[in-house]
């Protein structure tokens, strides 16, 4: 053990080196890092949402939704295909994620099959002997399009949070239909959540005149039609609470370009622009209906009904309704980033105020040192100068675990400061049993070379053993915890490393070079 | 530079002689933990019951509690604790999970904020729904049972498996007896606590493998020394080893438990309770057991080396 090749001296102080020059940015703040030149290092450690403020929000894609919605607009087409090729059915409707009905005459089953294959290409009709059928999407076709809802959903709340000015948010893809969304530093989290909760589906669809809201839920309900609340407001709205308009989307909100909020009469409105198909569509359904009032639906709530007075030709519009100027300026932000495919549920807020943040870096870094201090004094007074080996050893290892963290981007969470804490307690574990080790070969009266020489060879299936231990709690930990966990996890994991590299590699190296440095006749042990 | 404390001979302490109160002792204590956990269960936290927290501090002086615990009552929210957090203006406001899904809690939320009204400060607001609740408490129990699995059988690759089940044993007393502290004192039972209970697992174990591989060190060395003396000098060669390394990382978590501040206490308890219960558990229930399940003494003689006196031959 006392010999040590060239290249593993290099080796081992050119890692501490690095360590050093890689853990050094986190002593300065930001601003004194914007004069060091790019070339120097200037990564520093990631602080968790808990420490640096900011809101965490997991969301659920709620794909079932979406689905069912699907389901009931296609009821209308398979009511229509059944009536064209005159069969007759009862029970027509959505049950779970089925469209089911029953036949009338069962052996007819090929023809109803036939004529439902138009419907929609990712329908399967399967119909039992009884009679009783029932139209499901294909699996394939369905993950697909759940895949696709979950990545378009990432992409719009992307839009929305980019069009809020925050910065650096962090919005990804979890399991199968979860985002999980981190948000730094906002202070107003509630407006954040009303932001990405809503669907902002946005149609234009013509009222039905012909029966009132009344006689529609009465049960004379045109087909077709469907009735529609009115958007709850402050008591402004003059409109009716309910309206029976037609299914039939006239526009959708997925062909506008631009959409603002401005002023009309001193009210807060949404000023909106088609492209050039909305455009056109809007124009001919206002020429076609002058006179007749069309009701402008936000997430299947009727935001207003203006009549319409004359065509529409010029492709843009304004949204009138009882808006506050936030309202107005929400409702233009959330069309401009566009719809979700499917509703989205809060699964889990978590969101720490900037004060709480700034006190928990006190808290972490106060006793971090104070760890720090207790340790060193401890090995002091029980290893004398081999206890200052192992503290020169456990700074390193403090830089390279600093290092390992801003290097990799990992993020510090709260518990993962009290992981560092706790592995500045288990670290000197190791420079604990070598040395324990080399008292032992000393008292059985080994020389004074062969006992260190013993006492690291010895001691180092032990060591190796009990941080193997550790790491295996570390890394599960890792990858079943969620947050602020997971930065325990993290550098628990990483302390577990490198203090296997520092205690073994580092106080190696420290008490060889003192060796022949200073050719002692014995160890002061 | 010599070290101001030395212990200077190999105690000759008789651990053995206790190690039948010490069975006692910890079935008690392990007996009662279940017990306690069955009867009361454990005063989860939100991330696994789910529901509404709220750390609200007083900008101006004291936090009147009882005040703010009759407003809140008002608000028909069902079941709304209050606490003191750390100091006396900070309020830690807990609610259960509201109906409504996620409006229905922010809703909640903004009531609350409403009716307490200006001067405070919301440090930190969390909402844990129904469904993570429960798949936290499944990746909990999962991780422990995985850590505690894998654990075992590293111990059963690098030694015989007595030594297998006398370290998986004492392990397990160690995760019960911390679930039962927090069981009797009703400590908030959160994401973190989970996070210590592993973190105690890996410790203890680690702390039995440093025993166990003296343990058969000393088989080796001596061949025909009574089994219970054996274990007696494997636990004294290892006394100041053990001694140092409880003191050192007790001392990392005492700086926790005082400095770290409210949210890391939880954390911390676990964490304290689990060094010194776990160090006990490797003298007087990790060894002892060894003693009952001999392991075949020829067999290791024969061996030679473990692998890690392979390495040190090298």
């Amino acid at each position: 053990m006392l010999y040590f090749a060239q290249w593993k001296v290099i080796l081992i102080c050119a890692v501490c080196a690095l360590g050093v020059l890689f853990s050094l940015p986190n002593v300065f703040t930001p601003a004194q890092l914007s004069f060091v030149p790019q070339e120097v290092p200037h990564k520093q450690v990631n602080l968790g949402l808990d420490l640096r403020g900011g809101s965490y929000l997991l969301l659920e894609v709620d794909f079932a939704a979406a689905q069912k919605e699907r389901l009931n607009t296609l009821v209308d087409s398979v009511r229509n295909a059944l009536l064209n090729a005159h069969l007759g059915y009862t029970g027509l409707g959505v049950q779970n994620d089925a469209i089911v009905f029953t036949l009338r005459e069962p052996d007819k089953s090929e023809d109803a099959k036939k004529a439902l294959a138009t419907v929609d290409p990712d329908l399967v009709t399967t119909v039992g002997p009884d009679g009783a059928a029932t139209l499901k999407f294909n699996q394939v076709a369905e993950n697909a399009r759940r895949q696709q809802a979950v990545a378009q959903s990432i992409e719009i709340i992307r839009r929305r949070i980019d069009e809020t000015g925050t910065k650096e948010p962090t919005i990804q893809g979890q399991g199968q239909n979860r985002i999980l969304v981190e948000l730094p530093g906002i202070d107003d989290p509630e407006h954040m959540k009303r932001l990405l909760g809503r669907t902002a589906k946005l149609t234009f669809q013509l009222v039905d005149q012909s029966v009132t809201v009344d006689d529609a839920r009465r049960g004379r309900l045109p087909p077709g039609d469907e009735i529609l609340n009115a958007q709850e407001s402050g008591g402004r709205n003059q409109g009716a609470a309910a309206y029976v308009v037609h299914k039939r989307v006239m526009v959708g909100g997925d062909t506008l370009t631009d959409a603002q909020a401005t002023f009309q009469d001193n009210q807060p409105v949404v000023s909106f622009r088609f492209d050039a198909t909305g455009a056109k569509r809007f124009g001919d359904a206002t020429r076609e209906n002058v006179g007749k009032p069309f009701a402008i639906v936000l997430d299947n709530k009727v935001i207003s009904a203006p009549v319409i007075r004359e065509a529409i030709l010029g492709g843009s519009g304004i949204i009138s309704g009882s808006f506050t100027v936030q309202s107005a300026s929400d409702l233009a932000l959330l069309l401009r980033a566009g719809a979700l495919p499917a509703p989205i549920t809060i699964l889990e807020e978590r969101t720490v105020g900037p004060d709480l943040g700034a006190d928990s870096i006190h808290a972490g870094a106060v006793s971090c040192i104070v760890a720090v201090v207790l340790v060193v004094v401890f090995m002091v007074l029980f290893y004398g100068l081999f206890g200052i080996f192992a503290d020169i050893a456990l700074f390193f290892n403090l830089c390279l675990m600093l290092a390992t963290l801003s290097l990799l981007g990992a993020t510090l969470t709260l518990p993962g400061i009290a992981g560092i804490a706790l592995t500045l307690g288990m670290a000197v574990d190791a420079n604990v049993l070598i040395y324990e080790r080399i008292r032992e070969e000393i008292r059985s009266g080994r020389s004074m070379l062969s006992s260190l020489d013993a006492g690291f060879t010895r001691a180092f299936g032990t060591i190796v053993d009990s941080h193997v231990t550790t790491l295996v709690a570390g890394l599960l930990l890792y990858w079943l915890g969620s947050g602020p966990v997971k930065g325990f996890a993290v550098t628990l994991s990483i302390g577990v490393l490198t203090s296997l590299f520092s205690a073994i590699l580092v106080t190696r190296l420290i008490i060889v070079s003192w060796l022949r440095r200073w050719k002692p006749k014995e160890i002061p042990l | 530079m010599r070290p101001l404390i030395v212990i200077r001979r190999t105690p000759t302490i008789d651990f053995m002689r206790w190690h039948k109160f010490g069975f006692a002792l910890s079935c008690i204590l392990g007996g009662l933990s279940i017990a306690l956990f069955l009867a009361f269960g454990l005063n989860f936290g939100i991330d696994f019951k789910g529901g509404v927290l709220i750390e609200a501090r007083v900008t101006t002086g004291q936090a009147d509690l009882a005040a703010m615990r009759g407003k809140l009552d008002a608000l028909h929210l069902g079941e709304v604790s209050l606490q003191n957090f750390g100091d006396e203006s900070t309020v830690l406001i807990r609610l259960p999970q509201q109906p409504g899904g996620d409006s229905g809690q922010e809703k909640a939320i903004s009531a609350v904020k409403q009716t307490l009204g200006q001067g405070i400060d919301y440090r930190r607001v969390e909402v844990v729904g129904p469904t993570v609740g429960a798949e936290l408490i499944h990746a909990g129990v999962l991780a422990t049972v995985l850590a505690l699995a894998a654990i075992m059988i590293y111990i059963w690759f690098r030694f015989e498996w007595q030594f297998g089940v006398g370290a998986t044993i004492s392990t397990i007393h160690d995760v019960v007896t911390t679930i039962g502290l927090f069981a009797i004192f009703r400590l908030d039972f959160d994401l973190t606590t989970l996070a210590a209970i592993l973190t105690i697992a890996g410790y203890s174990i680690n702390d039995t493998v440093v025993i166990y591989d003296r343990v058969r060190e000393t088989m080796r060395k001596h061949r025909t020394m009574p089994f219970r003396d054996l274990i007696n000098l494997a636990l004294n060669e290892t006394l100041s080893r053990t001694i140092l390394t409880v003191s050192t990382v007790a001392l990392a978590v005492l700086a926790l438990l005082i400095f770290g501040g409210e949210v890391l206490r939880g954390f911390s308890i676990a964490m304290l309770w689990g060094i010194v219960v776990g160090t006990y558990s490797s003298l007087f229930i990790a060894a002892p057991i060894i003693y009952y399940i001999q392991p075949n003494r020829r067999a290791i003689a024969r061996e030679g080396g473990s692998p890690a006196t392979e390495r040190a031959s090298r």
